[in-house]
Formats: C-alpha cells, sequence, structure tokens
C-alpha cells in the first residue's frame, strides 16, 4: 500500500478533529487519520502528543476525562461515531486495548474475559470467541482460573488483548502495548498484533517503540503537539532520516555531542 | 446448656438479621465502593413498603414482600439516578455525606407519610413456637435464618457467575476500564441500588415481624449491623453473613452470661461487645475476615 485508501474503504477515518479538556486545553489541534480496512496503521509519537487523547476521542472514553470534541468528525465503516459512548463503540465493533493493560487484577482470567464480553448475548459465540483467545494465548489457557493480577506483566498485556477479542472487533486499538515489556515479551506481542490481524481485525497501533510498530504495519503517522505532522507507509517512516534519528536512536555518525542538541530541537519541529 | 443452647438459636437469629442488613451494604460496596449510610433507611422504608402493600392495598401477606421489595428496589434505583450519580467523581468523603442526608430525607418521608406508632406488621409467624428438646425456637427467628442463607447463596452465585455480576466487581476494581470494554457503569450502579433495597425490604419486615412491631427506630439496626460489615469485610457476601453471626452471638452471649459472671462490668454491656470483637478483629485483619486483600505482585 502506496497511500492511506480512500475515504469509503477506510473503516476508521478522523477528520480535523479537535480536542480540548476542561473547556480550556486544547489537546488535538485538527487531526485527521485512516485506517483502511484490514490494514495495522501505526501511531507514533512522544509523551504527550496526544496520541491516547485521538483514542479516547475515537472510543467515547473523553467525557470521563472531562475532554470534549469541538471540532471534526470520527466515522466507523461509514457511519458516524462522534461523541458516542463506549458501550456503544464497543457494540458497532471497535474494541480498544488501554495503555497500562488495566486488567481487573482482583478477578480471575476467566472473569476477566467474560466481563469483556459483556456486550455480547449469545453463547455460542462467546464460547468460539473464548476458545480463539485461548488458543491465541495458551499461557492464559494454562492460568485460567488464576487472579489477573499475579500474573506477569506479558502475561496480563495478553489478557487485556485476550479481554478485548472477546467483543469480537472488527478494528482493534492498542494503546503502548509494548510498555513496560522484556524485548521477548515485544516480539511476542508483535507477533500477535500480525496474528489477530490476519485473522480478519483491522489495528491501530499506537507505539513509542517505533521499531516494533513500523516494522508491521502498513501505514504510519506521527504525531506532535496535537498534529500529524508526517504519514506514509510503514517501510517509508523506517528508512525516513528524522524518524531514525528521533524515534529509532539510529544517528548518522554515531553519538551526538551536546552541540548537536539546538539541531535536534530545530529539526524536530517538522510542522513548523 | 439449655441456656446456652437457646441464646446462641437466638444470637443465630439476630446475626441473620444483621446479615440482611449489610448484605446490601456489601453489594453497593462493591459495586461502587460507596459506604451506603442510607441502607438503614431503605430497610425502614421496605418494611413501611410491605406494611402498606399488604394492609392498605390488601394484598396477601407472602406476595406482599415481593412486591415490596420491587418498590423498595425502584426507589434505590431512583435515588441513584438522582442523587448518587450526580456525585460520581467527587470526593467518598462528600459522597458518604450525601448518604447520610439521605437517610433523614427517608426517614422523615416514611414518618411523615405512616406516622411514628408501632404498626403491627401483620405477618402470620406472630409469637408462634415450637420446642426441640428444651430449647424454644421461635418461627419467626427460623425464617430470618432461612432467608439469610438464601440471599446469600444467591449473592454467591450472582457474583462468581452471572454476566451482570462479573460485571459489577470489574466496574467496582476499575471504571474506566470497565467503561471502555462496553460495560455501562450507569446499569451497574442503578442495579446494585436496585437489589439493596431489595434485600433491605426482608430485613424490614423481618424486623417488625414475630410480635416486635413496625416503628421507624429499626432503621437503628443498621448501625447495629455495621461492626458486622467491617468485621466480615466490606466487600464480601459471605464476610457479612459471617460477621453478622458473630455480631448476633456476641450481643447475646453476652446478654446472657455477663451479668451472671461479671457483673462488675455493668448493665448493657452487651451492646459494647461487637465493638470490642470488631476491634480485635481489625487488629488481626485490617480488611476483614472475608475481605478482598489489594492485589499485588512482588
Amino acid at each position: 500500500m502506496t497511500s492511506p485508501a480512500p475515504e469509503t474503504q477506510a473503516i476508521l477515518a478522523v477528520h480535523g478533529l479537535e480536542v480540548v479538556y476542561s473547556d480550556v486545553i486544547l489537546v488535538l489541534r485538527g487531526v485527521s487519520l485512516d485506517v483502511p480496512r484490514g490494514a495495522i496503521v501505526a501511531l507514533l509519537g512522544a509523551n504527550g502528543a496526544g496520541k491516547t487523547t485521538l483514542l479516547r476521542a475515537i472510543t467515547g472514553l473523553l467525557r470521563v476525562h472531562r475532554g470534549a470534541i469541538t471540532k471534526g468528525t470520527v466515522q466507523f465503516d461509514g457511519s458516524s461515531i462522534t461523541g458516542l459512548d463506549p458501550a456503544a463503540v464497543v457494540r458497532k465493533g471497535m474494541s480498544q486495548v488501554m495503555e497500562g493493560r488495566r486488567v481487573f487484577a482482583e478477578l480471575t482470567v476467566d472473569e476477566n474475559l467474560k466481563a469483556g464480553g459483556f456486550t455480547r448475548r449469545d453463547k455460542a459465540e462467546l464460547r468460539d470467541s473464548y476458545d480463539r483467545v485461548m488458543t491465541l494465548f495458551p499461557k492464559l489457557q494454562d492460568r485460567h482460573k488464576q487472579t489477573a493480577g499475579y500474573l506477569s506483566g506479558g502475561e496480563q498485556q495478553m489478557l487485556a488483548i485476550g479481554r478485548a477479542l472477546m467483543q469480537s472487533p472488527r478494528l482493534l486499538l492498542l494503546d503502548e502495548p509494548s510498555l513496560g515489556l522484556a524485548p521477548l515479551i515485544v516480539e511476542q506481542i508483535r507477533e500477535i498484533v500480525v496474528d489477530i490481524n490476519s485473522q480478519g481485525t483491522s489495528v491501530l497501533l499506537v507505539e513509542q517503540n517505533a521499531t516494533m510498530a513500523l516494522s508491521i504495519a502498513d501505514y504510519g503517522y506521527v504525531m506532535e503537539n496535537g498534529r500529524v505532522v508526517k504519514d506514509g507507509p510503514g517501510q517509508e517512516l523506517l528508512n525516513d532520516k528524522d524518524i531514525q534519528e528521533f524515534y529509532l536512536g539510529v544517528g548518522e555518525a554515531g553519538r551526538k555531542s551536546f552541540r548537536d542538541v539546538k539541531t535536534y530541537r530545530r529539526r524536530k519541529r517538522w510542522s513548523a | 446448656m439449655t441456656d446456652f443452647l437457646q441464646l446462641s438459636f437466638a444470637g443465630l437469629a439476630l446475626g441473620a438479621l444483621y446479615a440482611l442488613v449489610a448484605l446490601g451494604f456489601v453489594i453497593i460496596y462493591k459495586a461502587t465502593g460507596v459506604i451506603n449510610f442510607a441502607q438503614g433507611g431503605l430497610v425502614l422504608l421496605g418494611g413501611y413498603l410491605t406494611y402498606n402493600v399488604h394492609h392498605t392495598w390488601g394484598v396477601p401477606f407472602y406476595l406482599s414482600i415481593p412486591v415490596a421489595m420491587i418498590l423498595c428496589g425502584m426507589v434505590g434505583a431512583a435515588v441513584e439516578r438522582v442523587v448518587l450519580r450526580r456525585m460520581v467523581g467527587q470526593p467518598v468523603f462528600a459522597v458518604i455525606m450525601v448518604t447520610i442526608g439521605l437517610l433523614f430525607v427517608i426517614e422523615q418521608v416514611v414518618t411523615g407519610t405512616w406516622g411514628f406508632n408501632r404498626l403491627n406488621m401483620g405477618d402470620p409467624w406472630g409469637i408462634k413456637k415450637f420446642t426441640v428438646g428444651d430449647v424454644q425456637l421461635s418461627v419467626v427467628n427460623l425464617w430470618t435464618i432461612m432467608l439469610a442463607a438464601l440471599v446469600m447463596a444467591g449473592f454467591f452465585l450472582f457474583f462468581r457467575y452471572s454476566r451482570l455480576g462479573v460485571a459489577m466487581r470489574a466496574t467496582a476494581f476499575d471504571q474506566e476500564a470497565a467503561i471502555a470494554n462496553g460495560i455501562s457503569a450507569r446499569r451497574v450502579f442503578a442495579l446494585s441500588w436496585a437489589i439493596a433495597g431489595a434485600v433491605a425490604t426482608l430485613a424490614g419486615v423481618m424486623l417488625a415481624s414475630g410480635g416486635s412491631g413496625l416503628s421507624p427506630e429499626i432503621e437503628f439496626v443498621a448501625l447495629l449491623a455495621f461492626p458486622a460489615i467491617i468485621l466480615g469485610g466490606l466487600d464480601s457476601p459471605a464476610g457479612a453473613v459471617l460477621g453478622g453471626v458473630i455480631i448476633g452471638l456476641t450481643q447475646t452471649l453476652t446478654a446472657g452470661y455477663q451479668p451472671r459472671y461479671a457483673d462488675w462490668l455493668g448493665n448493657g454491656f452487651s451492646s459494647v461487645m461487637p465493638y470490642v470483637v470488631m476491634i480485635v478483629i481489625l487488629l488481626i485483619r485490617p480488611y476483614g475476615l472475608f475481605g478482598t486483600k489489594e492485589v499485588r505482585r512482588v
């Protein structure tokens, strides 16, 4: 894929989104982004760039944080979901794995998955989803009666993903699934995301681990200060000099001296 | 020995009463994290609603209880919808004060509607007793014990296996994550208040049955049930029942034996004893006998 798919094909289309918190703090300044059907799209950016806010605006969790969409639209599968409440968004087929895993630590693995499937009533379908999660994460199978809080970080991340999969989503939003995990586990998570995608779920992957995200993404966006400052096919971004320098830590000629910090500042403002 | 059995049975029945009140506290705390001081008000209202359905509307007694449970459940849900929902995200202290305020409001509404006089519940049990060996068991006590056991079993099954029960626990643990997973926190909150109202009705009816009569005083039992809840652990239905029984037994056994063996402690020490037991147990297990220990990986 070389360019973002036309709007009609996108499973998720965000247009000119502006978000304020507490009526005054402008966090998103006109963000547009498309997730084509069946694709993995990576969203990169430093802390505070507005990635999580964008996800909240999409899933309807903004209200919990006293935020509101002041401009722009969010379309899911052709229909507007701007400002819809989270349960309705989940029912439409979009699920999210929140930053920091957020498993229900006092519940067992099975109970977490049951809570994940709350929006669905069909017992047979739920059983199918449960089996799918267990096939995807054999480790959870071994520990399905254990209290989730005692799982390892990687297992908790798997449980958080599994919990979202219980909603049988057509689009999965992942907020920093690699956060705080060992490289080996990050690699596993990466493979799982590819697996899930190959089974027909589109993925929007928010990451600070740009290498991991871009290595599997069809398309990528880079956010800074509440704006999208760069976008392009995953491979193209991976080879981009700026991205390499600022997100992958690959310098042109080894370690930089402090003199170059100024250049860094200047060059990092792509949008300016 | 007969004395002991007699006192134990009375303690068990009293404990079951406490347990019914405590279960209402537990479900609201479990789902919303709020200690609902208005639970005593719901107990009072439930009792009077049953009276009203039975006497004023002429519904048979056994049918009037479920009808009143539904009504009181609706009142609970309405209170949540109108008052408590606005308090979501506010400091715990403010929420607690609001529930205390609600207690006074409900009390005024009840006494304003039905007056202060002691009313006859009209239950078929009255002061009927039957004798096993040398011990006399009153019918109303047996019913209380049975109902408490039934409600506890129901709670256990509900929280362990039902979709809504698990969703409630999930919401209690992490509201935002629950919402993100499509669980409607609003419905969970409303439902927990509805269930608390229904259980409170049972407690109110049993308190006013067996010849003791219905009067505004029964709301004070909610305060006596408090050591039971703290003791059992705020978020455990089994704990609420066990805590209730311990407090009930402590109270009747102290009342029975203390004047004989430790008279120097003075009159009415039996109402102090539950708190002594509570303090001792809390020193050993700060989260109560059955409360959820905070899950933390080391």
